[in-house]
């Protein structure tokens, strides 16, 4: 029984005109203390997923669909119960947090909030031997409680983050790029903390990422993540090993390593998400492209066990579709719109 | 890591240190202003009748018959020692204006301050939390209202009203004359010496010639606050670690009230100290409408007199205590944001 | 790929103007809720009064100090009525001339005194913050001990310095505003351009060679200059203020001259004893509205140019209804 799935999920964002369509129509599952990582370059609609899972949505957007948890559909949930629910049962820790935190605050006014806003029996002596020890798990020795944020280095707050948002045992963990903004050698700290999460705290992991290098070291699972849809969802090692989808090949072979000898890249940008593609949305970029692939959106199939895949490469096409499988025909792919 | 205190010892000295080329700026300006100005003041403030020897001798006695430098020196040397210069008509040194009306402009002052403060945080924070609705074009459109009213209009205003129509408050002085005779002065803030004497009946009078004046200055200078405050809670409710502890779950009511308006009234602190500069440019005006014996009052008629001196004197005074008053808010704010030390 | 040839040929001025206006517009028009209500107001009132002060001698019942017409003199503190709809004051003049008149000199002595305080203030800000060094540090001494003195004194001191020489008047007035108001141009345009200065397309220029002043004129000037007219308007709103205060002390115009708002007001203080209002609330009325009209023109303004406030509208939508999909499809 998954901790969480995803149904026919959409979030739409309002603009001045026609709404972005920033998820448009995901479905996964999360089973309890796994990882998944969720890929996809800038703009594609997975900070949104992730956001869209509390229901930490800005004015304007707009969500519908299924987002089951606990045999509740969190998308109709009225806030106030949505909100007891954020701590307790689910987390999200952010992109950079140098910003996250109240500077005015100290580190034990912090956890002191979160504590009593959901569990407004424990005493003092609870909530600081709570704190204290999921802080030290992070490494945050007790002598620095009582500080500011100032006071610690990025790496630190996005620890103390971790930590705050693991104080109340969620079941489900989703964090967004939480690594993006650190260093390396952070970076690998704070990945083996959230690697480690299954083990120490029972914890799922949603793990938003556009480094494909962290997914393929911390994650039991992977989806790929392009224009709202997912195209690509398996074992993280049998995705990276023989990738199904265009996308996700090429993205791997973008991938810099030691062995690379030549830079490879994606031609063209990701698509506008007002209006995107007719069809497969990677079409235009694809080097596989079918007639058939700007005609029609995929089927979703299983090339092979316990993976999910939107692409007709691996499936059959339409009957009355005439020559649908033969190379697309396009002109130069345009230059992209934006960086 | 340094102890709070010596960071804090530390950031006052700097302070004041980088605050004296400034004063320094100010009070040459001024004299420069005062003697490199078109006309002759002495025979200005005394009138066209007075025979010229008379004239020379009182220049000379004033020192304006030195060469500049050395006035100038005369003038840095006696303004450390806290000598202000005397008046030319009526001989009296500025100092002792200072003492007598000083206090009453002070209380007033701060009345205002207090009116300008409560008001404009309250609107602000108001305007901010519910903005773009009709309690924030409301409060907004008050805020520029306010504003635009001249001070003097508006107590021009309160006084036909709450004094001539419907009598209810006193429009002129400090206190009513029984008052004046009965109340003992200690500091010369009659709010203070009378509480000092547990004198009720005269603080309540003291307190009703305080209303319009204070009031009005009050409502004209919260315009500001509420601009700046409405203005820093819509920011700090975009704030990232907003965002963060709505992550959390923590209830709307707490993340708006401990988290967004707390931050959002840090620069409040500031924001008084900058418009004290505005409040006593304000405060001349209102005791002139009101007849309040205060510094700005006697300011005003030593103008007319064509008083160099005193007019000089005067503004050294304020100049003074406007930079004074930045020194200590940016202390204090220095207290309260831990980020903000050397 | 060449240009097709009808691209290149010039366009007319009127066009390339229109354009330029409506890019500079655009903001305006794509911005949401009260800034742009705030900002069509208060263009409004200001244009109104505007216009009353240039058709002045046209609307204007009577010169402003006009105690008499016909060989009959006017009544001394008249109530409101139909022959003098505001009322007339103690030396028998019509208030609603006086405060019609009073728009124009307003206005002139405003316009005049911020041009000049633009005229100065700009340039300094620009030199002094493009080219640093010792008379730029010397400069912001001086200014910023300037600007932490309260607008009024500085200019009740230096009305008071000028009314000796020049006596008082409107240029007396003019110069002292625009005085008290230089020291805040300096400083907003030295900031921006030391902000400026560090950016890379400025740094490009300086690498390419160009001389100091065509830098500072192509990729300075502009950029700085934009953010001028929601100042600009928001120290009229405070000049206006100023101008009536040194009015009400004395340090205004001078009623021979032309009408104030802030004489009549001073004047209007001995009246209150008697409880006549007319003479304060309608000359103190006209500043308030003015005031409040420039004020709104500045936020509005502000709020439209500035992203950081800028709210842009966003429509409604409802999400389509679902497509009718493929569902997972075995193999």
């Amino acid at each position: 029984m998954p901790v969480l799935s995803l149904r026919n999920l959409r979030v739409y964002y309002g603009t001045g005109g026609a709404p972005v369509r920033a998820v448009d129509g995901v479905d996964l599952d999360i089973e309890a203390g796994q990882v998944v990582g969720l890929v996809g370059e800038s703009g594609c609609g997975k900070s949104t997923l992730g956001r869209g899972i509390l229901g930490l949505l800005p004015e304007g957007a707009r969500a519908d669909g299924q987002v089951l948890y606990g045999g509740r559909n969190l998308v109709e949930l009225p806030a106030r119960e949505l909100r007891a629910l954020r701590g307790p049962e689910l987390g999200l820790i952010f992109q950079e947090p140098m910003t996250r935190l109240n500077p005015l605050l100290r580190i034990e006014q912090h956890f002191a909030e979160t504590l009593r806003q959901h569990e407004p029996k424990l005493d003092e002596r609870d909530i600081r031997r709570r704190s204290l020890e999921t802080l030290g798990r992070m490494g945050i020795p007790p002598t620095r409680f009582r500080q500011y944020p100032h006071e610690f280095s990025g790496g630190m707050r996005q620890r103390i983050m971790i930590a705050l948002a693991l104080v109340l045992r969620p079941k489900l963990l989703v964090a967004d790029e939480p690594t993006t903004a650190l260093d390396v050698i952070v970076e690998a700290q704070i990945l083996r903390i959230l690697a480690d999460l299954k083990e120490n705290f029972g914890t799922a992991l949603l793990l938003i990422t556009h480094n494909l290098g962290i997914v393929a070291e911390s994650c039991d699972r992977v989806a790929v993540m392009y224009a709202g849809r997912i195209v690509e969802e398996g074992r993280a090692r049998d995705v990276f090993a023989e990738p199904a989808h265009p996308y996700t090949r090429e993205l791997l072979r973008s991938t810099i390593s030691l062995d690379t000898t030549e830079l490879h890249s994606i031609p063209g940008a990701p698509p506008n998400l007002i209006d995107p593609p007719r069809g497969c949305r990677f079409h235009p970029r694809c080097p596989d492209a079918m007639r058939v692939c700007a005609a029609q959106q995929p089927l979703q199939l299983q090339p092979a066990p316990d993976r999910r895949v939107e692409c007709w490469l691996h499936g059959p096409v339409p009957e009355a579709f005439e020559g649908a499988r033969e190379p697309l025909a396009r002109g130069p792919i345009a230059v992209a719109e934006e960086a | 890591m340094a102890g709070q205190g010596t960071s804090l010892r530390v950031y006052l000295i700097t302070r004041i240190a980088l605050v004296l080329p400034m004063v320094f700026i100010l009070l040459t300006f001024v004299f420069l202003l005062m003697r490199v100005a078109p006309g002759d003041p002495i025979s200005a403030s005394l009138g066209g009748h007075v025979p010229q020897p008379v004239i020379n001798q009182i220049k000379h006695q004033l020192g304006f018959d030195k060469p500049l430098y050395v006035q100038y020196g005369n003038y840095l040397w006696d303004i450390l020692r806290g000598n202000f210069g005397s008046t030319i008509t009526d001989r009296r040194p500025v100092s002792d204006i200072i003492l007598t009306n000083g206090a009453a402009t002070l209380e007033l002052t701060f009345f205002a301050m207090i009116v300008a403060v409560v008001v404009g945080v309250l609107v602000g924070l108001v305007a901010g939390r519910y903005r773009d609705t009709p309690l924030d074009v409301g409060g907004r459109l008050f805020g520029i209202v306010v504003y635009a009213t001249p001070v003097f209009f508006l107590g021009l205003m309160a006084q036909l009203l709450f004094g001539s129509t419907l009598g209810w408050l006193p429009t002129s002085d400090r206190a009513s004359p029984i008052t004046q005779a009965t109340l003992q002065t200690h500091t010369n803030i009659f709010t203070l010496d009378a509480i000092i004497d547990g004198n009720w009946g005269d603080l309540g009078d003291v307190v009703l010639h305080l209303i319009l004046p204070a009031t009005t200055l009050g409502l004209v200078t919260a315009g500001v606050f509420i601009r700046l405050i409405r203005v820093n809670v819509i920011r700090t409710l975009r704030d990232d670690y907003i965002e963060a502890a709505r992550a959390r779950g923590i209830g709307e009511r707490a993340v708006v009230y401990r988290h967004a308006f707390k931050n959002a009234l840090v620069p409040v602190i500031t924001v008084v100290g900058l418009t004290t500069a505005g409040l006593l440019g304000g405060a001349v005006l209102t005791e002139t409408t009101f007849n309040w014996p205060g510094i700005g009052h006697e300011l005003v008629l030593y103008l007319e007199n064509r008083d160099y001196t005193a007019v000089q004197g005067i503004i050294v005074v304020f100049g003074l205590v406007v930079v004074a008053v930045s020194v200590i808010i940016d202390f204090v704010n220095a207290f309260i944001d831990p980020r903000i030390r050397y | 790929m060449a240009a097709p040839a009808e691209l290149r040929t010039p366009l007319p001025v009127s066009r390339v103007l229109w354009r330029g206006t409506r890019r500079m517009l655009a903001p305006v028009a794509g911005a949401g809720g009260f800034a742009k209500v705030m900002l069509l107001v208060g263009a409004g009132i200001t244009a109104f009064f505007v216009l009353v002060a240039l058709l002045a001698p046209v609307i204007s019942p009577y010169a402003f100090d006009q105690y008499s017409s016909g060989g009959h003199r006017f009544a001394q503190l008249a109530a409101p009525s139909s022959g003098h709809p505001m009322g007339t004051t103690v030396q028998s003049t019509d208030v609603l001339a006086r405060v019609i008149w009073g728009t124009q000199t307003e206005l002139k002595v405003v316009v005049v005194s911020l041009a000049f305080a633009l005229a100065v203030g700009v340039p300094l800000g620009l030199v002094s913050g493009y080219f640093s060094g010792p008379l730029d540090r010397a400069l912001v001494l001086l200014m910023d001990a300037l600007y932490a003195f309260p607008y009024l004194l500085l200019a009740i001191v230096i009305a008071f310095l000028l009314s000796n020489s020049i006596g008082k008047g409107v240029l007396t007035a003019a110069i002292a505003i625009s005085g008290a108001y230089i020291p805040l141009y300096f400083r907003v345009v030295r900031n921006h351009v030391i902000s400026l200065r560090e950016e890379p397309y400025v740094e490009a220029a300086r690498a390419l060679g160009a001389r100091p002043f065509t830098v500072i004129r192509r990729y300075v000037f502009y950029n700085v200059v934009q953010n001028v007219p929601p100042i600009a308007t928001l120290n009229a709103a405070d000049a206006i203020l100023t101008l009536a205060a040194l009015g009400f002390l004395g340090y205004g115009i001078q009623p021979t001259e032309a009408a104030e708002w802030g004489y009549d007001i001073q004047r209007a203080v001995s009246d209150a004893a008697s409880g006549i209002w007319w003479t304060g609330l309608f000359p103190g009325l006209a500043i308030v509205l003015l005031v409040t009209g420039l004020t709104l023109l500045g936020e509005g303004l502000n709020e439209t140019i500035n992203p950081v406030l800028r709210r842009r509208a966003v429509a409604k939508f409802e999400l389509p209804a679902v497509p009718p999909s493929a569902d997972i499809v075995e193999p």
